[in-house]
């Protein structure tokens, strides 16, 4: 068969709904595709242990901490989901850290940015692990299996993520009014990143249109930037914070929130290295990689003594 | 090739991790872990795949172990089967005074 109609077999498939499984027939520029987005979703789950981890030690409550704790598991978790997806279009997981750490790879820039306050965690939970979910519910429906069968499990995981933060923020913003202020100026520097978090406007998205035409993509970045701030528009009101954006109102005729000019330029600023945390978040990886290579020596040594162990005990049965 | 498969020789083994959700029902595939041994494998599976109580029975396979059908085959290899509607119950008509079987 030509590649031209394994190709159009391939799309026919797709456009039915099928999906597609490790050892399918797949265009290798699908395959690229599906290696660039799950290994940079994975890397966004590793890095996004960080601005978190933070402030675990200074939690103000051990129920707080442990809940904290529990999420950031979570995220290795997903980090794993993940990077076990991405293995199975033949990628290898030493590859996917080295391209991390030599900073050939991205992760998502939402995590380039520092958490200043507790109430960022809050913010952070409410605002940025919603974000996540908007965009990785529709890729629970994904073309390529693995990668939406991970989905599936993170979603599941992610909806307490969101709860915990807003829980924190519901406690700041009626707590004193110093606590109040906090949760308001961390929703000032975490509502514009949280909304560029969907990536650049339909027009200029570069990849949007074949992942679309492939269902890895379900919804245009648009699309969801929409879903997200109809959501998170009321949510702010019940806390009684203000969103930060003057040109921001109830449009009656859509039905939907207008708001206003996103400024691209600082997104693309920190995508390509100059935000606050970006040099910070690689050498904090790097560091844990380096400072971890005993464990993993000491795990394969010990898993060698332990086979050696079994091979004699069985001659010596024998 | 050769770097590459000594560059994959020095990654742990990937092991398939199968969870039994409750009694009665089977092990189910839920996902995939490197580890350096079954040991290692069977509590790296607890810690990443049953965090809220998902099951209480894990079955880890090395990989290499597994042997797959080719999805290239999916039409010649299951053939046999096509043409034998009788294995159906709907192949049988009931009259319909016995309505239940």
């Amino acid at each position: 068969m030509t590649s031209a109609t394994e190709e159009a077999r391939f799309q026919a498939h797709i456009d039915a709904e099928g999906k597609i499984e490790p050892k399918d027939w797949m265009p290798e520029a699908y395959r690229k595709s599906l290696v660039r987005q799950i290994s940079q979703h994975a890397h966004s789950e590793y890095v996004g242990m960080l601005p978190e981890s933070n402030w675990l030690r200074r939690a103000p409550t051990l129920r707080r901490k442990a809940a904290l704790m529990a999420k950031i598991q979570d995220e290795a978790g997903h980090g794993l989901y993940l990077y076990s997806a991405a293995e199975t279009l033949g990628t290898s997981r030493d590859e996917m850290y080295r391209d991390l750490l030599s900073g050939k790879a991205k992760y998502s820039s939402i995590f380039n940015y520092p958490t200043l306050t507790w109430a960022d965690i809050g913010a952070v939970g409410w605002l940025v692990d919603g974000a996540a979910i908007t965009n990785q519910v529709p890729l629970c429906r994904c073309s390529y299996g693995p990668y939406a069968r991970a989905m599936v499990r993170v979603c599941k995981e992610e909806s307490f993520h969101q709860r915990q933060g807003f829980q924190i923020m519901l406690g700041m913003a009626h707590g004193s009014p110093q606590q109040k202020a906090m949760a308001q100026d961390a929703l000032n520097r975490w509502w514009w990143p949280s909304i560029a978090m969907f990536g650049p406007p339909d027009g200029e998205s570069k990849h949007s249109a074949q992942s679309m035409a492939w269902k890895i993509k379900r919804h245009s970045n648009d699309e969801l930037r929409q879903r997200f701030i109809d959501m998170t528009i009321p949510q702010a009101d019940f806390l009684g914070l203000r969103i930060p954006d003057d040109d921001l109102k109830f449009n009656e005729e859509t039905g939907h929130y207008d708001i206003g000019p996103i400024d691209w330029d600082d997104f693309w600023a920190v995508v390509n290295g100059e935000g606050q945390c970006n040099t910070d978040r690689l050498a904090a990886r790097q560091k844990a990689h380096d400072e971890g290579a005993w464990v993993r020596e000491a795990a394969t040594a010990y898993a060698a003594k332990r086979a050696a162990r079994k091979a004699a005990e069985r001659i010596a049965a024998e | 090739m050769s770097e590459q498969t000594s560059q994959h020789e020095t990654e742990w083994p990937l092991w398939e991790v199968f969870i039994r959700a409750r009694g009665g029902l089977d092990h189910r595939h839920c996902g995939s872990l490197r580890a350096p041994d079954s040991e290692m494998a069977l509590m790296n599976a607890r810690d990443a795949y049953t965090r809220r109580g998902e099951g209480h029975s894990i079955w880890v396979v090395k990989a290499t172990n597994i042997v797959a059908s080719n999805p290239d085959d999916k039409g010649s290899f299951y053939d046999p089967a096509d043409d034998k509607v009788y294995r159906h119950p709907s192949f049988y008509q009931l009259p319909d005074e016995v309505d239940h079987m």
